[in-house]
């Protein structure tokens, strides 16, 4: 998958398919949906009439032009509108491809249908929604489904591009499994959850080839304010006729057409529904499937994140951190009694002491021919008894004061002393006694991720807040908590402590996202403005969120955030960049229409435009190459950076608002500069 | 430095001086917290409600509030236009001036309804002295208008969420009680003690120094001048406006009327910082007004003071600044800043011709109504203001990457689309007024408007379309207005160009005020920053310039540059 995303921006075959595409897309009815480009379009046929028209002999040469300069504006004109669907269209294309290359792992696989009790080999075409099949050891599973029975290990790296199986098994939290992704071991029984075509993945695709795809709030909006300066220049164009009359200047109507088409925001109208695809194609890239173009808006919005402790904040399982010895015994020897508790023990916390323990020590050890003593739910403790009959435990703080005092002996004041300690930071203590004795303790801790305190931060500089959600007490929570900076925690969390922590802050009008898996995170996920399910979790909680991240990465949220962030700054950049333009654009075509009545406004040829004809020309073929040289920014995004809203809007106004001043200035004059030469 | 220039700099700094306090005082009225008047206007003000039944306390929507305005409005017009047009026979007529012609009042009502007071009639022959004070009385009124009108929009800024944005009725009955009424009296005073007239009698003779017998026109001209200027109105009570001398009488005079009319558009923004208690963000938006202003004034200044260079050529001394249609007593300096003053703020009076001032005097002059923001109106102004905020609300809050937000509350499709609608209606009124206009003159050429031909009647038709959509009332002069299409195009200019703007940002403000309040994260974009500041000030100087810049270059570049 990481290869996929690092090719050029325009591959050859995208692009062919957008060219084509660009040309349908001239259908008005098509073109309807954007007022600005609708516009244009009208501007190109009313050119083409114009064209027509003025190769009559009794054409009005003031005000129908020359055919041939006619014509060359038609051209422009239609090459513009033919940029902003190629721009659209090559978003499309692109999302499209992205898609195609997760859909194409699931192409037709043959299925073992199961029906009662028999196993009848279909095509994976053929399974409907609430069908069971069968997949063993080797198998592609065919649909994506829910698992009923049993537990495999799945490839999933078709999709995730993570080349370690994964368990998936029956009932809890991981009982999704995904067409195309392939059974290594055992054998599990699965219903089909998903007509086929009404998968997320169709949804998505459906969503970027724009047959379902619906402007977001914010795109409406925009649109409106755009439409608004569009009206602006028809009032300006309509009443230049008039003033024009006035200052006896005739004006051709290929300079009216032209003045109108440079200063209508075409740069952001053209780019408009391109950049609301790539933002989806964005989140595609990072693997996260969008079942709305809203709902990656609403990420740049968010102000709370709910994160799951464990697998987001810290690596799944605790691990051991020191060793304490009780008064009358050396850390050494606390460490080799330990360790013989210890290497029998598969558990994470188990392998974790081993590994903790210095390879000096451990390499002599050996517990052969010790008995081995279980963890079980009534002894609470775990460990050996070794060949010369020693007894070695480790358990819970509580279980092994009762063994100890029990036995009639004396707990450690130093261990207990040292146990509190450790509670106090965080940590989990686990007692070890040798003969009933108490020999010391060992420190468990949550492990933070590297990084994650960075991102956090980041987080915050983006107003973002981070609440993380563990089952563990108020205390250990706490210390975790600041210790990853997070800014609030909710401890021994209950599944409806999530819901009314999401209400809560939903009532003060804050957007809140989550992440989650189970059935129980379902209510949850939906209650949220924007709420990530995992690909391996249960249909209910895929159902219930409004995203699905195909890589079942937690810290996932984070750079949705940034994907919603960089959706709106593209916009509102470019259309900064748009309107700016015009600024130029009027500096070169007003004085080209009025010069030749009024020769003292050459004054406001500011660039020195050679003639009028090249001043129109040179705006007008500006105004249609800035589009497809914005592409590029529109489909990668403009870079966001956490530097503070005002920060922020400083930098994109000089860039975008200064810089769409100053750009077209130089353009326009250096397109002149081409064009008077073969004028 | 140049006294001139030193008085003009003092008459500023004392307006922005005594505004400071004097919004302090406003914000305290609309907020009902006791004030030095109390004892006074208190009574008075719940005998007016008990005579009117209103219960001046209940909270309105913004609905309710703009169907009370616009009642009032129609109200007043009807019982004006009925005055101007039975002048000849009601009481007041010491002069027997005769009763208006049906467009010109119309034009008349509707001007002085919507606080424009554009004057197609000179006040010496046009109207007796009940019309006077009927136009007079309406300057209270309809300042008081836009002043309780920027009160309900400052309601909507509150960090909390409710659908009431205070009581109509409250709000404009006290703009006039506590602070029309008592500031216009106190200027009236220190007008009359100059010797401007004030007085029911009719005309007096006098002999001037040429012996010749001269009838001079009087009347109750101080109080006019002074709600004239508090109100920013700015119809004059004779033809010639400020320019005359019994309605201007010497400097001091004319430097008082320069501090009343921008006593109230400065001291609403003061207002709006105390009354929602963000003082950071009303000092934002008087240094965006500032700047706008001092960029217009300026030059304004600096080139009247040069002089006209087209009469230097003809060896006329233009040391004192051109002074073709300037008062002498007033000086270029002075009426340089006057100038845009009463274009900036929409007072529109006038102490000197505008249609001589030079070509890029008057191109400010225009811009100043166009944007008709930097301080503005009274009241309106900030109404005027708020469209552009949020406009530039709304592309900066895509900028950072948030869907926009205005004072904790998200500006959606709704407010967009009224902000831009209201934003359009100028471009439309003025180019389209403008256009239908040189229409009228390129097909009859006969038409006895221009005085002048080529750009600069053309800048007089712009200026007069201008005027009217700024409800400035100001004239460019030399545009032979009383006639049927002047009259009845700017009346219907006026009246859109006055409530549009008004019914957009109310609307606005419920929208948002209804609406849940976001509180303030590290992701907001604040909007009391200088930042903001600069994209506000860029919006309204780009959707300006895109809006009118052929306009501007057919009229008063085009002059400057063949000149």
């Amino acid at each position: 998958m990481n290869d996929k995303r690092n090719k050029g921006l325009f591959q050859a075959a995208l692009v062919r398919a957008a060219l084509w595409q660009s040309v349908v897309k001239l259908n008005p009815v098509q073109l309807f949906r954007n007022p600005v480009m609708f516009t244009v379009e009208i501007g190109t046929f009313i050119m083409l009439v114009v064209t027509i028209l003025s190769m009559r002999d009794d054409a009005n040469p003031g005000l129908m032009g020359t055919p041939g300069y006619n014509f060359t504006i038609f051209l422009l004109l239609l090459l513009t509108v033919l940029f902003a669907n190629f721009a659209e269209a090559f978003a499309e294309a692109r999302g499209k491809a992205q898609a195609d290359s997760l859909r194409k792992t699931r192409k037709d696989t043959p299925a073992k249908l199961l029906s009662g009790n028999t196993i009848t080999q279909v095509s994976s075409s053929s399974l409907r929604k609430g069908d069971r099949f069968v997949c063993e050891a080797g198998d592609t599973i065919p649909m994506d489904g829910e698992i009923l029975e049993g537990l495999a290990s799945v490839d999933e790296s078709a999709i995730t591009g993570e080349s370690a199986p994964v368990i998936r098994e029956a009932g809890g939290d991981k009982s999704s499994v995904t067409g195309g992704t392939k059974v290594l071991s055992d054998r599990i029984v699965v219903e089909v959850t998903a007509q086929p075509g009404e998968s997320f993945l169709d949804k998505m695709i459906a969503l970027v080839e724009g047959a379902s795809r619906q402007k977001t709030p914010n795109e409406i909006a925009l649109t409106i304010l755009l439409a608004g300066f569009t009206i602006v220049f028809v009032i300006v164009c309509v009443a230049l006729k008039p003033f024009a009359d006035y200052a006896q200047t005739p004006i051709s109507i290929a300079a009216y057409v032209s003045l109108f088409v440079c200063l209508i925001p075409t740069t952001i109208g053209g780019l408009l529904s391109a950049i609301g695809i790539a933002g989806m194609d964005r989140a595609l890239r990072a693997n996260v499937v969008t079942k709305s173009g809203k709902a990656v808006e609403t990420a740049g919005d968010l102000d709370t994140l709910l994160l799951d402790k464990t697998g987001t904040i810290t690596i799944g399982n605790r691990k051991a951190t020191n060793f304490y010895a009780a008064e009358d015994i050396s850390r050494d020897e606390l460490i080799k009694f330990s360790v013989l508790a210890s290497l029998a023990d598969e558990t994470p916390e188990g392998k974790s002491i081993v590994e903790l323990a210095s390879p000096e020590l451990v390499k002599g050890l050996s517990i052969q021919g010790a008995t081995l003593i279980k963890f079980t739910a009534e002894t609470r403790t775990s460990g050996v008894n070794m060949p010369n009959g020693t007894r070695i435990r480790k358990g819970a703080q509580d279980t092994i004061r009762k063994l100890v005092e029990q036995a009639g002996n004396h707990f450690s004041e130093k261990t207990a002393a040292e146990i509190k300690h450790i509670s106090a930071n965080g940590g989990t203590p686990l007692a070890v006694a040798v003969d009933e004795k108490v020999v010391g303790v060992i420190e468990l801790q949550d492990i933070i991720k590297p990084g994650i305190q960075e991102r956090f931060q980041r987080l915050r500089q983006m107003g973002v807040k981070t609440v993380m959600v563990t089952g563990d007490n108020p205390l250990t929570a706490k210390y975790i908590a600041e210790k990853a900076g997070v800014d609030d925690f909710i401890a021994e969390a209950k599944p409806e402590d999530k819901m009314n922590y999401i209400r809560n802050e939903q009532a003060q009008g804050k957007l809140v996202a989550m992440m989650g898996d189970g059935t129980n995170d379902a209510p949850a996920l939906a209650q949220a403005d924007v709420g990530v399910a995992m690909n391996s979790g249960t249909q209910a909680a895929k159902e219930a969120g409004n995203m699905v991240d195909l890589d079942n990465d937690p810290t996932k949220l984070i750079e949705v955030v940034e994907i919603g962030k960089q959706l709106l700054m593209t916009r509102g950049t470019l259309t900064t960049f748009s309107i700016a333009n015009d600024v130029a654009k009027y500096f070169a075509i007003v004085p080209a229409l009025f010069i030749s009545s009024i020769p003292a406004l050459q004054a406001l040829n500011i660039m020195q435009l050679a003639s009028p004809e090249s001043a129109i020309l040179s705006a007008v073929i500006f105004n249609a190459v800035v589009i497809p040289a914005l592409i590029p920014l529109a489909l990668k995004g403009v870079a966001y950076k956490p530097i503070g809203a005002s920060a922020l809007l400083r930098r994109n106004l000089l860039v975008y608002g200064l810089g769409g001043i100053v750009v077209p200035f130089i353009g326009i004059k250096l397109i002149d500069m081409i064009v008077s030469m073969f004028l | 430095m140049n006294t001139e220039l030193l008085g003009v700099l003092a008459i500023f700094l004392l307006s922005v001086l005594l505004a400071i306090p004097l919004g302090r005082y406003v914000a305290r009225v609309y907020l009902g917290t006791p004030t030095l008047l109390d004892p006074v206007m208190g009574p008075l003000e719940k005998l007016l409600f008990q005579i009117s039944r209103i219960d001046a306390h209940r909270d309105m929507d913004w609905k309710e509030q703009l169907k009370a305005m616009l009642s009032i409005n129609l109200i007043w017009f009807l019982i004006t236009m009925a005055v101007l047009m039975n002048m000849s026979w009601l009481p007041l007529k010491p002069d027997g001036n005769p009763s208006m012609s049906a467009d010109l009042a119309f034009n008349t009502a509707i001007s002085f309804v919507v606080n424009c007071n554009l004057q197609h009639y000179s006040g010496e022959s046009g109207l007796s002295y009940l019309g006077q004070l009927m136009l007079m009385f309406l300057q209270f009124v309809s300042a008081a208008i836009g002043m309780a009108a920027a009160v309900i929009v400052f309601n909507s800024l509150r960090d909390q969420q409710s659908t009431g944005l205070g009581n109509f009725w409250n709000y404009f009955t006290k703009s006039i009680t506590r602070i029309l009424l008592p500031v216009s009296v106190l200027g009236a005073i220190i007008f009359t003690f100059q010797g401007m007239p004030v007085t029911l009698e009719g005309k007096d003779t006098m002999v001037s120094l040429q012996g010749d017998t001269v009838q001079v026109s009087r009347g109750p001209v101080a109080p006019f001048v002074a709600i004239k200027h508090l109100g920013t109105n700015g119809g004059g009570f004779f033809g010639a406006n400020s320019a005359h001398p019994l309605e201007n009488i010497n400097y001091l005079t004319n430097e008082l009327q320069l501090l009343l009319q921008f006593l109230i558009p400065l001291a609403m923004v003061f207002a709006m910082g105390y009354f929602v208690k963000k003082r950071k963000f009303a000092l934002m938006i008087f240094g965006v007004m500032t700047l706008g202003f001092l960029i217009l004034v300026i030059p304004n200044i600096y080139t009247e003071m040069q002089g006209n260079p087209a009469i230097s050529q003809m060896g006329i001394d233009q040391s004192l600044g051109a002074m073709e249609g300037k008062e002498v007593r007033n000086g270029a300096a002075s009426s340089g800043y006057w100038s845009i003053l009463t274009t900036v703020i929409s007072t529109g009076s006038v102490n000197a011709m505008h249609d001589s001032t030079m070509p890029l005097s008057g191109m400010n002059e225009l811009l100043a109504m166009m944007v008709n923001g930097f301080f503005g109106g009274c009241g309106v102004g900030i109404l005027n203001i708020y469209i552009y905020i949020i406009i530039a609300v709304f592309i900066s809050g895509l900028m950072v990457g948030r869907t926009p937000e205005f004072m904790g509350k998200k500006v959606e499709a709704r407010e967009v689309k009224i902000a831009m609608l209201t934003a359009l209606l100028s471009p439309l009124l003025i180019m389209g007024g403008t256009a239908l206009a040189a229409w009228m003159v390129v097909n009859n050429p006969d038409l006895p408007w221009l005085n002048n031909p080529s750009f600069h009647g053309f800048s007089e038709m712009l200026y007069e379309m201008t005027s009217a959509n700024a409800n400035n009332g100001s004239g460019f002069e030399g545009l032979g207005d009383n006639n049927p299409f002047w009259n009845i195009s700017t009346g219907i200019v006026l009246l859109f160009g006055r409530f549009i703007p008004i019914i957009g940002p109310v609307a606005i403000a419920g929208l948002l005020a209804g609406k849940k309040f976001i509180p303030e994260s590290a992701g907001t974009l604040k909007t009391d920053t200088l930042t903001f500041g600069a994209m506000i000030f860029s919006v309204i100087v780009i959707l300006t310039a895109l809006s009118y810049f052929p306009a501007l270059t057919l009229g008063p570049l085009a002059e400057y540059f063949t000149m």
